[in-house]
């Protein structure tokens, strides 16, 4: 197992670094130099623009600069953000709970809406709900987030008043905040009132959020579910006389579960990408709203360190999905 | 089991108080636009920080009076200008607290020391307080202050004297800015003295009507109302700002009741709001100017008289009424109306093609010629598509036989570009900083701004004058008199088609009361109320 994992870290490391080397590359092709947009029509003298270039780093070859960013990172310094002047990896880790917290629940969505149905619409299939679930997911694959937040937001919480329009709680409550969980914070703080509050402003950015994966994960069980169905084990397990139910649940969905779980893996990055959309309609304060703000304002270590660790995040929860195929199939552990 | 019966009737009262505390404090709750940058005013540029910061925690040495341009005296009772406008000797206030938070107690009030903590950090490079958070002073830089001021000295502990090294009639304008928000020294030599100097501009501390809580970057910052404000309490308890950068999303929060206030609407979403009983929509002219800017050194647009038979040939309300939906007004002056000294008696060039042909004509371009029309690639409030508005004028010009090509380049080289005079004309505009005439006259349109803000070029030394001279006297009747003149000749001369204001509009729901727009385009909750 150790060597397992050994072996998959080595094989990361070039992916690490293809990713600074191109961002770093990618963000300094975006024509304006951070200087300039921060003075705006007011326009900077250029000996003033030269000392803030020297200042922040900007004045030297490109090549230098990559140097000494990627010295720093391997030290753990991702340097520090122009606009603020604090450390980018202090910012990254106070706004990474809230974008954990609502990717988690709308995971969590997605995955108990979308495994059920397409399991049952694979056995059913054919069949009236077999036909529903797949309209349905297709178009939630094909719902502009945008579009669709707003949508949610003016039914819901406008006209209907269930739910709050945006934030992670109501300003009503003054709590104190440890952790970033809101979850969890609002249940340290002994009020329950506000961890319902916290659970309410939940429950649309997750649905919003999880729109997507959930429909790819009820495709993707649907049709893992049909091939499995054919297997000759299946069939086998079905003339032995063992319930019908046992059959779906215990022989076919176990192993239908291998593509899906590789599926919800690479969700991952989707619901990243996602989260940039999701998080500024809820003005939901996480990464992706970071990472906009960050590049509109040319803050080149925020985007770099940003950027960094979400690809070091999406790389590693893949390696944790290339180790929990080893659990479900232990074939591969012996081969891979 | 005693105990356990204490504890729990403890356990009691301690949560009934907690309650009925959060039950009567009246909290307003803002719908901010954005995550300030920090909240130490001097470090900054943006209008987000200035809300979170010197509009409600700090205040100045001479304010603005709320919803006007006018000063009125702030932190400084009164003050003496000297005979030759170079010695400014500040009276402070006495008995102003500053804030008492879990993070600083103050153990004195507010004197001279703290007066000039806050302006020595931004002019002394020694200054222990200079090089930290980042040590860029923007506007105390840009507005030329390091060389305006030669020294500031504490005369006694409510004395301050600060002597330039030239007369500068909008100084007491400029100590109203936010740059120079009045911060404790105290809890400054405190932090330093603990090492964590970046706390102090994490953590505010000031005199102002609002106490800082806490923050929460992209999501929330808290303020309670400051209980000995020497102005008189602030009439809401608890102050929110909820930070929601979508429009859509602020009016349905103000729709739904989330917050009290939101800031910068979607122009489309005006027509609803005004029908929306729920909601009391306020507008102002805003502290702006949107315009065009002839290069009056390139070839025909030397000649003035091209340069007005172009200004007559555009439609200005047609540009008003599809490119700003009602948010905007025509501009017939550099500077907006709400600014003192603004000339109401200057006669705009009304839309006339016939005119404009004839004009031409005697200028000898009748048979039109070939220009060029520079337009932003970015959204500003005075000018919310300068794409659209550059195909506007393109096709107003081409009835008098003027073929232009629009020109645009990425915001930073467009700046850049223009700043170099490489346009023949240019779509810009301007926000003011202190609500002096100056700030827009000088700043845009005086012979020492060529080749920087002056994007026109033009330098006509009977304007230029009569600004020179206005900037040396403090007697505003006689600067209003001096201005008021400048702008005839403006017009006259034409160097700019100035184009529109734009109308600021503030959203509310109806249970407000007391607010007021703030000229300057700041968000002010002191005074305000809940009904």
């Amino acid at each position: 197992m150790i060597q397992f994992l050994g072996k998959r870290f080595l094989q990361v490391l070039p992916a690490f670094i293809g990713v600074t080397l191109l961002t770093f590359s990618l963000i300094h092709l975006i024509p304006g130099d951070p200087v300039e947009l921060r003075a705006g029509e007011r326009g900077i003298d250029p000996k003033r623009h030269a000392e803030m270039m020297v200042a922040m780093g900007l004045d030297k070859p490109l090549p230098v600069q990559y140097l000494h960013y990627i010295t720093g990172v391997f030290k753990g310094d991702l340097g520090r953000s122009f606009v603020t002047k604090r450390s980018v990896l202090k910012e990254f880790f106070t706004l990474f709970p809230a974008t954990l917290e609502l990717s988690f629940c709308a995971m969590i969505f997605a995955i108990f809406f979308g495994l059920p149905a397409g399991m049952i619409a694979g056995v059913k299939r054919g069949t009236v709900f077999d036909h529903m679930v797949m309209g349905v997911s297709l178009t939630g694959y094909s719902m502009p987030i945008f579009w669709w937040g707003l949508l949610l937001i003016l039914f819901f919480s406008v006209q209907l008043g269930w739910t709050p329009v945006s934030g992670r709680l109501s300003p009503l409550f003054w709590i104190d905040i440890d952790t970033g969980f809101m979850l969890i914070d609002t249940l340290r703080s002994n009020e329950p009132e506000a961890f319902r509050s916290a659970l309410s402003h939940l429950i649309l950015p997750s649905i919003v959020l999880g729109t997507i994966p959930l429909a790819v994960i009820a495709r993707m069980t649907r049709s893992s579910m049909l091939e499995v169905l054919q297997e000759d084990y299946v069939r086998t397990a079905r003339a032995k006389g063992v319930s019908p139910g046992r059959v779906v649940i215990v022989h076919a969905f176990r192993n239908a579960m291998i593509p899906v779980i590789t599926v919800i893996g690479l969700q991952v990055g989707v619901l990243m990408a996602g989260a940039i959309l999701t998080e500024t309609i809820f003005a939901w304060p996480g990464i992706g709203k970071w990472m906009v703000e960050s590049i509109r304002r040319r803050d080149y270590p925020a985007i770099q360190g940003g950027i960094l660790m979400i690809a070091t995040l999406i790389i590693f929860v893949n390696l944790l999905v290339d180790v929990l195929y080893g659990i479900v199939n232990p074939r591969i552990r012996q081969t891979g | 089991m005693k105990l356990r019966n204490y504890i729990t009737a403890f356990s009691a009262v301690v949560l009934l108080g907690m309650l009925t505390a959060s039950v009567h404090a009246k909290t307003f709750v803002y719908c901010s636009e954005g995550s300030p940058e920090g909240f130490t005013p001097a470090l900054y540029t943006s209008g987000t920080t200035f809300d979170a910061s010197s509009k409600n925690i700090f205040d100045k040495l001479a304010h603005f009076e709320r919803g006007s341009t006018k000063i009125v005296p702030g932190l400084a009772t009164s003050w003496d200008i000297s005979e030759d406008g170079m010695v400014y000797t500040f009276h402070l206030r006495k008995n102003v607290d500053f804030h008492t938070t879990s993070f600083f107690t103050p153990s004195r009030q507010f004197n001279a020391d703290d007066v000039i903590f806050s302006i020595e950090r931004q002019r002394d490079p020694n200054h222990p307080y200079h090089k930290v958070s980042g040590g860029n002073y923007e506007y105390f830089t840009g507005m030329g202050m390091k060389d305006l001021i030669k020294s500031i000295e504490k005369k006694d502990d409510y004395t301050v004297v600060f002597t330039l090294t030239k007369p500068e009639a909008p100084f007491i304008a400029d100590m109203a800015m936010d740059f120079a928000s009045i911060q404790s020294a105290e809890y400054a030599d405190k932090m330093l003295k603990a090492g964590t100097p970046d706390q102090f501009d994490q953590k505010p501390v000031g005199t102002g009507p609002f106490a800082f809580v806490s923050y929460q970057k992209d999501s929330s910052i808290r303020y309670v109302a400051h209980e000995t404000y020497w102005q008189g309490r602030a009439k809401i308890d608890r102050l929110v700002f909820s930070i929601t950068p979508d429009a859509s999303v602020r009016y349905a929060k103000l729709k739904a009741g989330e917050c009290h206030l939101m800031p910068y609407p979607n122009p489309a979403d005006l027509e609803q709001m005004k029908k929306d009983p729920s909601i009391h929509l306020m507008e102002q002219a805003g502290l702006n100017v949107g315009y065009l800017a002839f290069n009056v050194t390139k070839d025909h647009l030397k000649d003035v008289r091209v340069r007005q038979a172009l200004s007559m040939a555009i439609n200005k309300q047609a540009i008003i009424d599809s490119i700003f939906m009602g948010a905007g007004i025509i501009a017939k002056n550099p500077i907006p109306p709400t600014i003192w000294s603004y000339n109401d008696a200057v006669k705009d060039y009304d839309y006339d093609v016939e005119k404009a042909k004839k004009l031409l004509a005697e200028a000898g371009c009748a048979d039109g010629f070939e220009t060029d029309i520079w337009a932003m690639p970015v959204q500003r409030p005075y000018n919310p598509n300068a794409r659209r508005m550059a195909e506007m004028i393109q096709e107003d010009w081409s009835k008098v036989g003027v073929t232009a090509k629009i020109v645009s380049y990425e915001w930073g080289e467009y700046l850049k570009r223009s700043m170099n005079g490489e346009h023949q004309t240019v779509l810009l505009g301007w926000t003011g900083d202190n609500g002096d005439p100056d700030n827009f006259l000088s700043v845009l349109l005086g012979c020492d701004a060529v080749g920087s803000s002056n994007r026109a070029r033009w330098c006509y030394k009977p304007f230029d004058d009569l600004l020179k001279k206005a900037k040396l006297t403090a007697d505003i009747a006689e600067r209003t008199r001096l201005y008021e003149e400048a702008q005839l000749i403006f017009k006259e001369q034409a160097p700019w088609v100035t184009i529109a204001h734009s109308v600021v509009f503030e959203p509310m729901t109806q249970n407000v009361v007391g607010y007021k727009i703030d000229p300057f385009g700041g968000h002010i909750f002191y005074g305000v109320d809940l009904k």
